[in-house]
């Protein structure tokens, strides 16, 4: 029975279509390499849990237990995976989303979601955290696609259409915020000097890919000396 | 483009916020009894000021928490940003038992 439903689950897994997975090619095309390179690529299907608590409460600790504490302040993330530079998918992130509101970040696959033993994974371990108590855990993995925009110019890229303030003296390594980039919503977060992670919603994905990659293009021109 | 003070966030573009109408409209204490006239003006109508106006707005692309806010209508000059719930900066607080007249906080 176990086998399977875990056999289901990989026939699903292997139907899946990410937001901006028909970008792949335009985004590699795009990227440029070099002092002033930046490249776009999306790192899809990542798991992504809401979960709401209020500080100071029961629920607070314990869902904090789970995943190595709750982010308390705006802009913070914390977690095993709070530290993970691009490319790396290890670890769990917590994202500050709200005074009482966060989002949980890891790799996908059935030790996130389930499919392997009740209560092992980690959506289980939260539930099972929660316990029925004032809060709120949700697998939210199909609502957002995440984007990764890194090199040199990435910063640049962003500053075109995100009002923060992005130089790196407000903007630190490790910080997460939600904002606008180009009018859409999203979370940013800035997981290494010259890397950013752009979490859109899944309707969003195709239109944020496309304008990303059209600030990316003056950076593959060679500069006018 | 203005930017408002979020109390969470720090300042942001407007396009950030919704705005959530005239602040301090207290629920009616007994809705069941209010002539439709009544519920009517309670539902749609406001005060229309010039000058120094206490509204709601809610921080929708970014932590998505509701407060108050104190504004002139002439210049959009933002006098005050304070907590729901919380009295008129620009006014002395009402004593407990005026809220509790009030009904529910606004
Ligand atoms: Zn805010």
């Amino acid at each position: 029975m176990a086998q399977t439903a875990e056999r289901e689950n990989d026939v699903i897994r292997g139907l899946r279509r990410s937001p901006a997975g028909h970008l792949a090619d335009a985004f590699s095309q795009g990227s440029v390499s070099g002092e002033q390179g930046v490249t776009l690529r999306e790192v899809p299907f990542l798991t992504m849990i809401g979960v709401r608590a209020a500080p100071g409460s029961a629920v607070w600790d314990r869902l904090g237990a789970v995943m190595g504490g709750l982010p308390e302040r705006y802009g913070q993330v914390t977690g095993s995976g709070a530290g993970d530079g691009p490319g790396t998918e290890q670890g769990v992130s917590v994202l500050w989303l709200g005074p009482q509101e966060f989002l949980v970040i890891a790799a996908d696959g059935p030790n996130a979601l389930g499919g392997g033993a009740a209560g092992a994974s980690l959506l289980g371990g939260l539930l099972d955290a929660l316990a029925g108590d004032p809060g709120q855990v949700v697998d939210l993995s199909a609502n957002r696609t995440t984007f990764e925009l890194a090199g040199p110019s990435a910063r640049a890229v962003l500053e075109k259409s995100c009002a923060l303030d992005l130089h790196p003296r407000e903007f630190t390594v490790g910080t997460a915020v939600n904002t606008q980039i180009g009018l859409i919503p999203a979370v940013l977060w800035k997981v290494d000097e010259a890397a950013f992670r752009i979490f859109p919603r899944a309707s969003f994905a195709d239109f944020l890919g496309r304008w990303l990659l059209d600030g990316m293009r003056e950076y593959a021109a060679v500069e006018v000396p | 483009m203005l930017l408002f003070s979020c109390p969470n966030c720090g300042p942001r573009d407007e396009t950030e916020f919704h705005y959530g109408g005239q602040a301090h409209v207290p629920y009616p204490k007994d809705a069941d009894a209010l002539t439709d006239k009544e519920w009517s003006e309670f539902l749609f109508y406001r005060d229309n000021t010039r000058g120094d106006f206490a509204e709601r707005w809610v921080h929708s692309t970014g932590c998505r928490q509701w407060f108050n806010m104190l504004r002139d209508t002439v210049s959009y000059e933002i006098k005050a940003v304070y907590p729901m719930g919380g009295s008129r900066p620009d006014q002395p607080p009402a004593t407990a038992a005026q809220t509790q007249q009030k009904g529910q906080q606004s």
